[in-house]
């Protein structure tokens, strides 16, 4: 398809500039000549009309949770509830200033108060900010309240340990803040080996990172103990919250002795993922580490709202304004559309899902861990592999049947591994019909894997060339030859 | 209220052939002391009520129904009906992160058309996918000059705004890099005095086009003394003064930043924002965060991926470029289909106009008796003014029903006096003049 570029006709352009409302001004008097820039920035020229058809055309060649079952382990894609998006459109979260005065945001400053106040019940912690503006964000803002605990207690603490099976966002948050990096490894049956940890925590640590139930969608069910482990080093345990689907309702990570934690709203909390983000990563911490949040904090003073913006333990500012907050409004909707038994209910069908597709798919795959999953589970495609067709195959051919793939090639653990997650908001029969897509395929990888290895068949592209998209680098459309 | 799907009968069946009794059953690896705890949450409500509630707390932010005038790092726009129409769009919006391209070529086609349009903007060669917001961002081109030059030091002039230096400071204290501050508020950073700084070590120098005050200086100069310090230049632009304005390429920057708010992406309460990032081809492989590029399918056909992957947390981990994953994909979107619409020539026109508005009310406005200029300029969209008492002209200006820019004691103590005012495009005649009436009354 043609790029907007490769469209546009000079002169062409939408009609939405308003007239100058004052005299005009010779340019060079409000902008001297030597300040101008030499030549305008070219871009597209076309009408309206075919502007919109560009993008309709656009949306048409993409793929959302709307469309099709997109069961991407660890990335939980439910349904994005319409009413979230009506209210989050309303004028009065849409068209307000971040600094407008206190008196004039009093129903925005609500909102957010209340959305700290119910996660904090959710995740068993003492208090929330909302401020990090993605998963990833809210690790590197837990790391940070991390290290300015130790930094406090005048300890030195340079190492944090990530299981070897943890999302990559982990280990990388951890070095922003200058830390290195320990691996642990993972026992036989998938959760933390508790002789590795021993060995590896000491007065040097400053925390453990852990996702729980963790990428395998297992729940590490010495928890308690590992908790005791790392705290007896007088090192702090922090909640990757990327799967608390999982358990929401049914455990708390404060209870299981986490001193930070961070949530996907995009995750949990059904905000859309738009396409890659905006999502948002509130943090959370237990009453200890309460003063080290971020800024600013929202407080609350009798039935008045104000920001706070300075605190002297504080780790300070993490982004210009005070986060996502079009994403937190979206999250808010569902928290309270939701009564305790309702959040008890989105894990419960969510956990039976997984349950029940890792049934029908277990007898053409292997099963890495003969253990019962929580909302999302691992298969192995080595015996396909062996077959002919690897699990990128598998992956491509199922774009062929309307399936957005699992997460392939990961957690590392797992050989030729597929993370499949498919959510509480699917129906019986979209993974009756996903189980019989994966067999079909296990029978033509059986019979023809040329045939799979040569897919996707019926993308508005064939399979794309990644290695050259490395090497060649092509990041941008030039004029000429693009 | 619930989404889920299924009904009672399905529920069994499924349980049935997993071979368990209950749902409960299935969260035996749950310690039993920690299971199902108490949930001090409200009711679940209905979506009438849902609505009805949220009615009532949007109501409660009057700031939505103020004339704007203030910017100070987000600014007030109109959005065209297309935009959000377009970027609302199921499949964009419920999609994630485009994995599988064969499937996302729709998102990762419009990242490349909004990769393109950063380069015409910044002039520079190459743009990520998006970052957080412009002070993340700012924060995110530091680690880069720190890959690059290793010096552990950076410079951030005092003209960037507050908010952005704010969070460079928590971000450079958690990484331990000094960041040292340099110049005045206003006006130029002196090259002279700026000197002895670099000569002390530095990977980069961040300034801003144009500054908090809303002040245009070429950085032509400061780039060549960077570079004859072998240091980097940093510059935040907004992007619509760009339109205008002498790029950062042309300039000598090595990497622009920047919040692509403006680009039709809503005031929101400061988010979610867009950072941006623009870089040369000597910087490509220490960028942060996504990039798409073009490529080829098995047919020859052009088509697009998300490239340089081994830069990435997913693969390189603790030693990736950054920890970015979910960026803000969808506001990037919003950009591209905003500057689609607007065009070459839309986009002069409409920076043109924020141009003149603005020039108009502080011509006006420098008119008043007591009223003096803070900063010379020249100025975009935004400038500041020393007037006799700057909250009580604020509180005055709000009572009358006007949103009149940022008193700057929040920010400045030595600019006590001053306040920070805007005038983009929305602001029509009669609340220019509207504005300028309160204050005749009280100068």
């Amino acid at each position: 398809m043609k790029l907007s570029f490769e469209k546009s006709v000079a002169g062409r352009r939408g009609n939405f500039v308003p007239p100058l409302a004052v005299p005009a001004v010779p340019l060079d008097e409000l902008l001297p000549a030597a300040l101008q820039r030499a030549t305008p920035a070219a871009l597209p020229e076309l009408a309206e009309p075919e502007v919109v058809r560009h993008f309709v055309a656009l949306s048409r060649r993409n793929f959302g949770v709307d469309v099709g079952f997109y069961p991407l382990g660890s990335c939980t894609m439910k349904f994005n509830p319409k009413i979230n998006e009506r209210v989050a459109a309303l004028p009065g979260f849409l068209d307000v200033h971040p600094l407008a005065p206190a008196e004039t945001v009093q129903g925005v400053l609500q909102l957010l108060h209340e959305t700290e106040r119910l996660l904090s019940t959710i995740c068993g912690m003492a208090a929330f900010s909302l401020v990090p503006a993605a998963g990833a964000h809210g690790e590197l803002a837990g790391m940070m309240v991390i290290q300015a605990h130790h930094r406090a207690q005048g300890a030195g603490r340079r190492k944090v340990l990530v299981p070897d099976g943890a999302h990559g966002t982990n280990p990388a948050s951890a070095a922003l803040c200058g830390f290195e990096v320990v691996e642990v490894a993972s026992n036989p049956a998938g959760g933390v080996d508790l002789d590795d940890l021993r060995r590896k925590v000491d007065t040097a640590t400053a925390a453990l990172m852990l996702t729980n139930p963790n990428t395998l969608g297992l729940f590490e069910d010495r928890i308690l103990e590992v908790a005791s482990i790392v705290h007896e080093a007088g090192a702090l345990l922090y909640y990757d919250g990327a799967n608390l689907n999982g358990i929401l309702g049914r455990a708390r990570p404060g209870d299981m002795g986490f001193d930070v934690v961070h949530v996907n709203v995009h995750k949990t909390f059904s905000t859309p993922h738009g396409g890659g983000g905006p999502g948002a990563g509130p943090v959370g911490v237990a009453a200890h580490l309460v003063d080290h949040l971020p800024l600013p904090r929202i407080v609350r003073d009798g039935d008045v709202f104000r920001l706070e913006g300075t605190a002297p333990r504080s780790i300070g500012k993490l982004l210009a304004f005070h986060g996502n907050i079009g994403v937190l409004v979206r999250a808010w909707c569902y928290l309270r559309a939701h009564g305790p038994e309702q959040l008890r209910a989105i894990s419960g069908d969510a956990v039976l899902n997984a349950n029940y597709l890792r049934e029908l798919l277990r007898g053409a795959f292997e099963v890495p861990y003969e253990r019962r999953v929580m909302h999302e589970f691992a298969l192995s495609g080595r015996r396909q592999k062996a077959a002919g067709s690897s699990t990128l195959d598998i992956a491509k051919r199922l774009i062929d049947f309307g399936f957005h793939p699992p997460t392939i090639y990961w957690p590392l653990v797992v050989e030729e591994c597929m993370l499949i997650e498919p959510v509480e908001t699917e129906t019986k029969e979209t993974l009756d019909a996903f189980a019989a897509a994966m067999l079909q395929i296990a029978e033509e990888i059986r019979v023809n894997p040329e045939f799979v290895h040569a897919a996707p068949h019926t993308a508005p592209v064939k399979r794309l060339d990644e290695v050259r998209a490395a090497r060649q680098l092509d990041l941008r459309w030039r004029a000429t030859g693009g | 209220m619930s989404y889920q799907s299924h009904g009672p009968d399905d529920r069994a069946a499924m349980l049935a052939r997993i071979g368990v009794d209950r749902l409960d059953d299935l969260f035996a690896d749950l310690p039993a002391s920690l299971r199902n705890p108490p949930l001090e949450v409200p009711p679940g409500l209905t979506e009438p009520e849902l609505l009805r509630l949220a009615g009532r707390l949007a109501a409660r932010n009057s700031a939505a129904d103020l004339i704007c005038f203030l910017g100070a790092g987000a600014y007030d726009h109109y959005i065209p009906a297309a935009v959000g129409e377009l970027a609302g769009r199921a499949e964009f919006y419920t999609g994630y992160t485009p994995y599988q391209p064969e499937m996302t070529q729709g998102m990762l086609q419009a990242i490349y058309e909004y990769q393109t349009m950063i380069c015409e903007l910044t002039g520079l060669d190459v743009s990520n996918a998006s970052l957080y917001d412009g002070a993340s961002a700012v924060w995110e081109a530091l680690l880069m000059s720190e890959r690059h030059v290793h010096q552990g030091r950076f410079l951030v002039s005092r003209s960037v705004s507050p908010l952005v230096r704010a969070t460079l400071r928590a971000y450079a204290s958690a990484a331990d890099f000094p960041v040292a501050e340099v110049g005045d508020p206003l006006g130029a950073l002196d090259p002279a005095r700026l000197e002895a700084e670099l000569a002390a070590g530095a990977s980069a120098l961040v300034v801003a086009l144009p500054t908090a005050y809303g002040e245009l200086h070429d950085a032509t100069a400061l780039a060549e003394l960077c570079h004859r310090h072998r240091a980097l230049l940093v510059v935040i632009a907004n992007p619509l003064a760009l339109a205008l304005v002498k790029t950062p390429a042309e300039m000598g920057a090595d990497i622009c930043v920047g919040d692509g708010q403006p680009l039709g992406i809503p005031l929101q309460f400061g988010g979610p924002f867009l950072g941006f990032l623009a870089t040369t081809n000597a910087l490509v492989r220490k960028m942060p965060g996504r990039i798409v590029g073009a490529t080829v399918d098995a047919d020859g056909q052009r088509g697009f991926v998300l490239t340089l992957q081994a830069r990435e947390q997913h693969i390189r981990r603790e030693k990736a470029t950054s920890n970015v994953c979910t960026n803000q994909a969808l506001m990037a979107l919003r950009a591209t289909i905003y500057l689609t619409l607007l065009g070459r020539q839309g986009l002069r026109e409409l920076a043109t106009v924020n141009l003149q508005h603005a020039g108009w009310l502080r011509r006006r406005l420098l008119a008043l008796p007591g009223v003096s200029a803070l900063g010379e300029g020249p100025h975009f969209h935004e400038f500041a003014i020393r007037v006799p008492d700057a909250r009580g002209w604020h509180q005055a200006a709000l009572q009358a029903g006007y949103l009149a820019g940022l008193p700057l004691a929040e920010w400045e103590p030595e600019l006590a006096d001053g306040l920070l005012l805007c005038a983009t495009e929305q602001r029509t005649r009669a609340e220019l003049e509207g504005l300028v009436a309160v204050w005749e009354e009280l100068a």
